[in-house]
């Protein structure tokens, strides 16, 4: 990075540090940092949609359905996350091959499964071979933000599925009094006030997407514990300018302390929120809010 | 999966040539000397030039990918890369499920590192990486095993006294041994896995003959050993 | 070999008795079955064990968070703080690497660096400060009525504490407890995976799913058995953490019991 960088043996102290500190290798780990906030804030709504979708699906009138949204939700959340994220990308990608295989080479006439392998048309392939290495990044990306997001999607639907039934019963029947529709209820006076009901969990569900990152190398995304331990063990002189004994220790430190900032952050930002939707709510709070402002 | 954008190497090289096929290398990256990611992100070492070699003189257009060391094989089989050069030791459980080249190593044998040249190897507690030849093999010796997630782990316990000693590839222990007074290399050694070889679908016949022959004509003009030795893995060919 | 077989020599090999080689080759699904489910034994011993001491430090924690004096309020909001704030991988690195350290000084702190312990402490930790988390909301939330009434009647200090405050306390918290549970014996998959190392081939039933899909190269088998035995376990405690909730809601009309259910439905 810097110019007296060419031959770090002889560097002081901090001059080394700041040479060490700036190598592409640690670049790698601070792009790491944003890749893991990006992906945060890709799967916190997807996940978020894929829960309301179950919770829907959950109190629909249509038993199948129903069945669908009650199992998804019950069957995701009974197996803890590492299992999932141990095949199912693997899964998701070979579904998504499959389906693309039976759209684009219908006149294939190879086994798609020979023995272990899985072989698919060339053009079925996802992202194709041909491809430029940045689009099977993004792919793989894609696909950790569907996994965490079908996840954390069910623990969201059991969620949003407590929420719509706590909005006080009164409410919706004023609203069928006022001669509303089902759909009308639904959207106009069901959603805008479960969010109140839901906050509370879906902030805690949030501290737990933020602490799930470290199994994000599982998914094949390089996440900042992954370059933590990778930076922080035992270097040797043969294979590096910067050789270091085992400074794990310090990464993790660092780690911590990101971990630690990012939940205050969030916590003081969801609290806002929090106030920010209690008002105007027949809830209790609601109630101490008015009472304060009068 | 995929990961790391790397450069291509070998595409300045086959520029010449007539539209190369895009084959994806997937290797572990955290493996010295076999591989390793350098002071710059890259991915490095004996497989790095071995591989970036055979891609020239095979005439394909190569690009490498990093993945976990458990699930390389899956994503293999899947497709989600084409060739896997990991040091991955020929042995017939995995040709079950996949084929391999001829080997580019000899085979390697295993090494202990101890903190004294006197550690009770054959009844005392040897640590390994979880999933390793290594640990298969300690499993059915007399000694007991004790089990870490990562190669890293296995030499702190030795360090801190947790093991007497560790199991591991002759070429992984031996730079940790001359740099750390602590440590040391017993003279004893297992031999335990065969050759390194590249890792192919069995579908894939076709690109194994290519990866073959490129081998094949690096050992044959001497270009193999050169790289064996400069990066101290095993004797030549 | 049959099953039958199968079951004698691998059912208790996570703790260390029958076969002492693991199966090599021709793996058949009953192995599989077997050996993950005897690794179950470790999920269920750190689940249950944390989740004991966890709910007893749980309750002092909460207390001390919600407590007048700075000296107990402010260590139990920071010993919160941390363990909420931090992913578990990273505590049981440093939980890992501490014990080290403290053997090296005292021998007493030997037998931490093992899992069966030293895994036990991270995870005992850990849960107290996420139930004590929930307690602390619950004892905030406690109605204001039941407190005055409880006054009224003449209970003061401790007896209403236990007769009045704590129950309500626990009676509101229960849904969100039980979600706690539930993520807690999920989180006992963590411990070889990442922290602790294991020794001669003992380990919790992630450590066999991960043999098994090392050994056949085929995540599609040993993994979803894994999920089944863990969507079991999660079935056994949803259905005693209800066990617990009715008794707790017993005085309430039926009507108002099902509503307690739905409300709170605060996950960790």
């Amino acid at each position: 990075m810097f110019s007296f960088c060419t031959d770090p043996d002889v560097l002081g102290q901090f001059q080394w540090l700041s040479c060490y500190l700036t190598t592409g290798k640690h670049m790698s780990l601070y792009v790491s940092v944003v890749v893991v906030l990006v992906l945060l804030a890709i799967t916190a709504p997807t996940a978020l949609l894929f829960g309301f979708g179950g919770a829907v699906a959950a109190r629909s009138r249509i038993p199948p359905v129903r069945w669908f949204g009650k199992s998804y939700i019950a069957i995701v959340r009974g197996v803890p996350d590492i299992a999932f994220f141990l095949f199912f990308v693997i899964a998701l990608d070979q579904a998504f091959e499959w389906m693309r295989h039976k759209v684009l080479c219908p006149d294939w006439t190879d086994p798609i499964r020979q023995g272990n392998d899985f072989v698919v048309c060339q053009a079925a392939k996802l992202p194709l071979s041909s491809s430029p290495q940045w689009v099977h990044e993004t792919y793989g990306f894609f696909v950790a933000v569907l996994t965490f997001a079908i996840v954390f999607g069910a623990f969201a639907g059991n969620i949003l599925f407590g929420a719509m039934r706590a909005v006080p019963r009164p409410q919706l029947e004023t609203a069928e009094a006022y001669g509303l529709s089902r759909r009308q209820t639904f959207w106009r006076i069901l959603v805008p006030q479960m969010w109140v009901f839901a906050l509370p969990g879906l902030s805690n569900l949030w501290m737990v997407l933020i602490k799930a990152t470290p199994l994000l190398f599982l998914l094949g995304v390089e996440d900042i514990v992954y370059w933590a331990r990778e930076l922080g063990g035992t270097k040797t002189s043969r294979f590096t300018d910067y050789p270091h004994g085992d400074w794990r220790m310090y990464y993790f430190a660092g780690l911590l302390v990101f971990y630690l900032i990012f939940t205050r952050i969030s916590e003081i930002f969801l609290e806002r929120l929090m106030q920010r939707l209690t008002r105007g709510q027949a809830t209790t709070g609601g109630e101490a809010q008015r009472k304060a402002a009068a | 999966m995929n990961k790391l954008i790397l450069s291509t190497a070998a595409l300045a090289l086959t520029a010449g040539f007539a539209m190369a096929d895009t084959v994806r290398l997937g290797t572990e990256g955290a493996y010295p000397p076999y591989n390793f990611i350098d002071d710059s992100g890259e991915v490095a070492g004996f497989e790095r030039e071995v591989g970036d070699e055979v891609c020239a003189r095979a005439e394909l257009d190569c690009e490498w990918v990093t993945n976990e060391w458990d699930s390389i094989i899956p994503n293999l089989v899947s497709g989600n890369y084409d060739v896997i050069i990991a040091g991955m030791s020929i042995t017939d459980e995995r040709d079950e499920v996949i084929d391999f080249t001829q080997n580019y190593t000899q085979p390697d044998p295993s090494g202990y590192l101890a903190a004294s040249a006197d550690a009770d190897i054959e009844g005392g507690v040897l640590a390994a990486q979880t999933g390793t030849i290594q640990a298969a093999f300690i499993a059915s010796s007399g000694a007991t095993l004790v089990e870490f997630a990562t190669p890293e782990e296995t030499i702190s316990a030795v360090k801190n006294g947790e093991a007497d000693a560790v199991l591991a590839d002759d070429a992984y222990l031996r730079p940790i041994a001359s740099e750390d007074d602590a440590l040391l290399m017993l003279e004893k050694t297992e031999l335990l896995g065969g050759g390194v070889g590249l890792g192919v679908r069995e579908s894939d016949g076709e690109l194994k003959a290519k990866l073959d022959a490129a081998i094949q004509s690096m050992k044959d003009d001497g270009s193999l050993n050169e790289l064996l030795a400069k990066w101290e893995i095993g004797p030549g060919f | 070999m049959s099953c039958l077989q199968t079951i004698q020599d691998y059912g208790l090999r996570a703790v260390g008795y029958g076969e002492r080689l693991l199966p090599k080759e021709d793996f058949t699904l009953c192995e599989q079955f077997t050996l993950i489910g005897s690794g179950m034994i470790w999920n269920v011993y750190f689940g249950v064990l944390a989740l004991i001491l966890g709910f007893f430090f749980a309750n002092a924690l909460a207390m001390a968070k919600g407590s007048r004096h700075l000296m107990l309020r402010k260590p139990a909001e920071w010993f919160i703080f941390v363990f909420r704030g931090s992913p578990l991988f990273v505590q049981f690195f440093f939980g890992y690497f501490l014990f080290l350290s403290l053997k090296q000084v005292y021998p007493i702190f030997t037998p931490f660096t093992a899992a069966w312990l030293g895994a036990l402490v991270v995870l005992f930790l850990n849960t107290a400060a996420y139930s004590a988390e929930i307690f602390y909301g619950a004892l905030r939330s406690i109605p204001k009525g039941d407190v005055e009434s409880a006054d009224a009647y003449g209970f003061s200090g401790w007896p209403r504490f236990r007769k009045i405050v704590w129950p309500t306390m626990l009676r509101l918290a229960w849904p969100a407890y039980t979600n706690e549970a539930i993520f807690l014996f999920h989180a006992s998959a963590l411990v070889f995976f990442s922290g602790f190392p294991s020794w001669q081939q003992r380990g919790d039933a992630l450590y066999y799913a991960n043999y098994f899909a090392d050994k056949t190269f085929n995540p599609f088998v040993p993994y979803p058995i894994f999920a089944g035995y863990f969507i079991i376990l999660t079935l056994i405690i949803v259905s005693i953490f209800g066990l617990v909730n009715r008794r707790l809601n017993r005085h309430l009309p039926q009507e108002a019991r099902r509503k307690m259910k739905l409300k709170m439905n605060v996950i960790r």
